[in-house]
């Protein structure tokens, strides 16, 4: 029988193993989070703060703390409020039909067939495709020149005759989401595919029994039970492609006549072109309120549905 | 000689308490069965003693010296898991010898161990497949091989036949404990099954809400539990529990079921201000057939299990099983006689449950 | 997988139908640029909307492997990109490992904040990157954009290493601590090789990634020394001489390398994506 007074280790060792294994994973994701730290949050920082400040790069009076007064020449700015509807419209759309068309796409795969494997490689292609590229790709296609598009617009009695959409103000922002959403539904499929696979399949089996035909089980199993997890997967992948400045750019430069601006590119253009990173970083800073308000937003409309549930 | 000696043992995960104050001494060479429902904290234990999980409070020593501060790999333990956790990217001879590699141990002794484990086990023909090649039994088996190679000091088995089907389990459970024969090492198993821990331990650990309920060989849990809760785990069909009291007829104590008396005894210490009690009594231990003194009850259901008869019983409002080999010629709802020997009723705290004794 | 009995043929020929549609639909501007590329230049403006050119040519290619800085800025693509894709899976596995095997205080804090990097604007930090980058020689440098990139895409392929480790049973590496390996040795021996695919996809994945990108390296690289290629096949956009012939075969060149990459390993990334993707 232990005496006691030599009843266990000393609590000074049980401390130190303790704090070795409390600091085991800390020391794993350390990597990663240094890198965050130092890469993403300081620069976000510091960039918040350019937005207070007069920050043009080539000026090297500028650099002078200038409080709020970007910001009122944000409120003033048409061009600011034309690049948020137009962030708004492209974010929309985008979202609507890369979801669309991928929901279709995931049905479509489903269920096995001879070949799938095949189809699910090149159907899944153009996710590999740079987002520039294919930018630059369907520029080429709606381009009169080279494309083919144009002509079968007229063809097809859309257009009367051949002319660059994205060289008219009206109907210039389709194209950049012609891209996008050529390039977004392989990710929307997958994640849709996966949702649909988590349903149990014996309630399809009930359904069948009871007489339902694939719409009706589609219509009533389907999308009721996807519903709050798309719902929510969906909100947050807007946040990407309202950010995403790289296709406007690369196809239209927010031209013509700013039709395809949005905020994100508006940035770019201010940061890059004019080199004013001041007024850069302050929209910049609007966009990421917006983006962190609409982010909670939807994750405390999460917490609600599973409490719902 | 290895012993394993817990002492005050205490284990929280944030809030939750899972183990509160755990004693146990383990001898060498003994097979020990912890056992109870899910959540009891005997997995957590049996964790704890490997290394895989930090003990938040008390003192492990395995062989006499304080493990605490060890990580697994320096306790000289093996360990066999439920799910068996075979390496599934390794052949069998190399999931066997993984930890003799680990230690550069000689090709030749590797060679060895592994041959004779193998033999052992009846794994000769099986040494170059993989995990997913062979059966659930087979897997176990492999489980075992690979902790024996090692010649640990202590053998640490995590319900390793709860994923296989009946009639293999019972074919297991005898190979386990041949081996353990054979071998001589400590051993610390865990079950939910009474059944395993009746028929392979030297001694049972019975848990329930991260405090050991009772430690004592098989037949003493079954003839002598510490509380209700071991009553009622240990032995099936289980025990029987009624409502009862104790009343003073004719200045003889006795003890009585509704309105008719079941036994003439004596009121234990620790019983409650009001004289009610809660008695057990086994199955096995009821009788048909009246003489003086026994009880009426009414038959509800029989049940013919080939090996003998489960009566389920009415007396006085409260329900009852009876388990006899006969073949008792009686049916739902015939009023019939049992009889109850007053040494086979155990008597419990109706709140606590502890176990009333009489004051010898 | 939903077992539907397949009753209808005509619910099968429309199931076809539509599935064919989306495969010429994913395939067609590809397979345009590829036509405009090898049709010579007298026939570019004139053959314009056939599927095919009378007379194909491969005069691009050799103008642009030749002629061009194009071949620089395709080694400055791959160097950055494989470098990236090695260095993001290295520090994406370990922290994926962390998240998978461990409960620790403040995982969910991290977790958040992975999340929420992956939801602003990058561009917003084009400029402070660009401020903080210069004194340290890190603009107009490979280098650079490989910590870039690096840092861009840990979050993301930090999940998937997470999702692919999490079908690892933890059994396993407790039975090698308990055989004698250290957690360490444990997952580089037992858990690594098993996820094997998983890091295969996570590589193909970030390498798609950075091969992308392209406003960083438009914004921090200005000498052609240090391009990549995106930002070379801008250039070769300019609104005096648009050689479409030319452009659409550095595209395709440019493409080649991602397409094969990841036709070998989408099957890989669906499968860890479809393991955990469903999160919100």
């Amino acid at each position: 029988m232990a005496a006691v007074s030599d009843y266990g280790p000393t609590a000074a060792t049980m401390r130190k193993r303790r704090f070795l294994l409390a600091a085991e994973p800390w020391i794993y994701a350390s990597p990663a989070l240094f890198l965050i730290l130092t890469i993403l949050l300081v620069p976000l920082g510091i960039g918040v703060s350019y937005a207070f400040r007069n920050l043009v790069l080539l000026d090297p009076f500028s650099g002078e703390f200038i409080g709020a007064g970007q910001f009122v020449e944000i409120w003033n700015d048409g061009n600011f409020w034309n690049a948020l509807r137009n962030t708004l419209e492209w974010t929309v759309v985008s979202v609507l039909l890369q979801f669309v068309l991928g929901l279709i796409l995931a049905l479509l795969l489903t269920q096995p067939f001879p070949g799938r494997w095949l189809v699910q490689a090149l159907v899944f292609l153009p996710w590999a495709v740079p987002t520039f590229l294919s930018g630059l790709n369907w520029a080429w296609l709606f381009n009169p020149v080279v494309g083919p598009l144009p002509h079968w617009f007229v063809a097809a009695g859309l257009m009367r005759s051949p002319e660059n959409i994205l060289s008219n103000p009206a109907t210039a922002l389709w194209g950049p989401i012609a891209a996008n959403v050529w390039w977004g539904i392989p990710f929307y499929a997958i994640t849709l595919l996966a949702a649909l696979q988590s349903i149990p399949a014996d309630i399809y089996e009930a359904a069948e029994i009871d007489g339902a035909g694939p719409v009706t089980r589609f219509w009533s199993i389907t999308l009721p039970f996807l519903a709050p997890t798309i719902a929510i997967t969906l909100l947050l992948r807007a946040v990407w492609i309202a950010n995403a400045a790289d296709l406007i750019v690369v196809m239209t430069r927010g031209g013509p006549a700013d039709s395809t601006q949005i905020l994100a590119s508006y940035i770019f253009a201010q940061a890059f072109q004019r080199l004013d990173f001041g007024y850069a970083s302050a929209i910049a800073t609007v966009l990421l309120v917006i983006l962190l308000v609409y982010a909670a937003f939807v994750i405390a409309l999460r917490q609600l549905i599973i409490r719902a549930h | 000689m290895t012993t394993i000696d817990i002492r005050g043992v205490e284990k929280n995960f944030g809030p939750v308490s899972v183990l509160k104050g755990i004693n146990l001494s383990v001898a060498s060479g003994e097979f020990v069965v912890l056992v109870g429902p899910s959540g009891c904290g005997k997995s957590t234990l049996l964790r704890l003693i490997a290394g895989l999980e930090d003990a938040s409070a008390g003192e492990i020593r395995i062989g006499g010296r304080v493990v605490n501060d060890l990580p697994p790999k320096d306790r000289d333990i093996a360990m066999v898991f439920q799910s068996y956790a075979l390496y599934p990217h390794m052949t069998v001879r190399n999931n066997m010898s993984y930890s003799l590699r680990l230690k550069r141990t000689p090709k030749k002794v590797i060679a060895d161990a592994v041959a004779k484990a193998g033999a052992k086990l009846g794994l000769q023909s099986l040494e170059d497949r993989k995990p997913r090649q062979l059966s659930g039994g087979q897997r176990q088996r492999v489980a075992m091989g690979r902790a024996i190679v090692r010649k640990p000091k202590a053998f640490l088995f995590d319900e390793p036949l709860s994923n296989l089907d009946a009639r293999l389990r019972e074919q297991m459970r005898f190979e386990i404990r041949k081996l353990h024969r054979e071998l001589g090492a400590t051993s610390v198993y865990v079950t939910h099954d009474q059944i395993e821990a009746m028929t392979m331990a030297d001694r049972i650990v019975a848990m329930n809400g991260g405090i050991i309920q009772q430690v004592g060989t098989p037949l003493q849990l079954y003839d002598d539990p510490a509380n209700r809760f071991v009553a009622e785990f240990i032995g099936s069909p289980a025990m029987n529990f009624l409502d009862a009291w104790f009343v003073s007829a004719d200045g003889a104590p006795g003890l009585q079921v509704g309105d008719q008396s079941i036994a003439k005894l004596a009121p234990p210490a620790g019983l409650p201000a009001d004289g009610r009690v809660t008695i057990g009594i086994r199955p096995e231990r009821i009788a048909i057939g009246g003489e003086t003194e026994s009880i009426g009850a009414r038959v509800e259901l029989v049940e013919p299990t080939g090996v003998g008869t489960v009566v389920h019983l009415e007396v006085g409002g409260q329900f009852l099983k009876l388990f006899t080999t006969d073949r008792p010629r009686i049916a739902a709802d015939d009023l019939i006689h049992i009889d109850i020997n007053s040494d086979d009723v155990r008597l419990f705290h109706p709140e606590t449950g502890t176990r009333l004794r009489h004051a010898t | 997988m939903r077992p539907v009995t397949l009753r209808h043929a005509g619910y099968w020929t429309f199931h076809y139908l539509l599935v064919a549609l989306y495969v010429i639909v994913a395939l067609f501007p590809l397979f345009w640029m590829l036509k405009v590329s090898v049709t010579p230049n007298d026939l570019l403006y004139t053959e314009g909307v056939r599927m095919w050119p009378s007379r194909t040519t491969i005069d691009h290619y050799t103008s642009v492997i030749r002629n061009t800085d194009f071949p620089l800025f395709f080694l400055n693509s791959c160097i950055v990109s494989a470098t990236t894709s090695v260095c993001t899976t290295l520090v994406a596995a370990a922290a994926g490992y962390a998240f998978s095997r461990f409960q620790f205080r403040g995982k969910a804090a991290i977790a958040g904040l992975l999340l929420v990097t992956q939801m602003f604007p990058l561009v917003m930090i084009i400029a402070p990157i660009f401020r903080l980058f210069a004194p340290l020689g890190l603009t107009n440098s490979l280098i650079g954009l490989i910590v870039i990139y690096t840092t861009f895409n840990v979050p993301f392929a930090s999940f998937l290493m997470q999702s692919f480790f999490d079908s690892i049973p933890k059994e396993l590496e407790e039975a090698a601590m308990i055989d004698g390996a250290s957690r360490f040795v444990a997952l580089r021996q037992i858990v690594l090789p098993l996820t094997l695919p998983g890091i295969a996809a996570t590589l193909g994945f970030v390498f798609t990634a950075a091969w992308s990108e392209l406003l960083f390296a438009l914004m921090l690289n200005s000498s052609s020394n240090a391009t990549t290629f995106p930002v070379g096949l801008l250039s070769f956009v300019s609104k005096f001489s648009v050689d479409f012939g030319q452009m659409t075969a550095a595209g395709i060149l440019a493409l080649l390398p991602v397409c094969i990459f990841f036709f070998l390993i989408q099957r890989h990334l669906v499968q860890g994506l479809t393991a955990g993707a469903v999160k919100g």
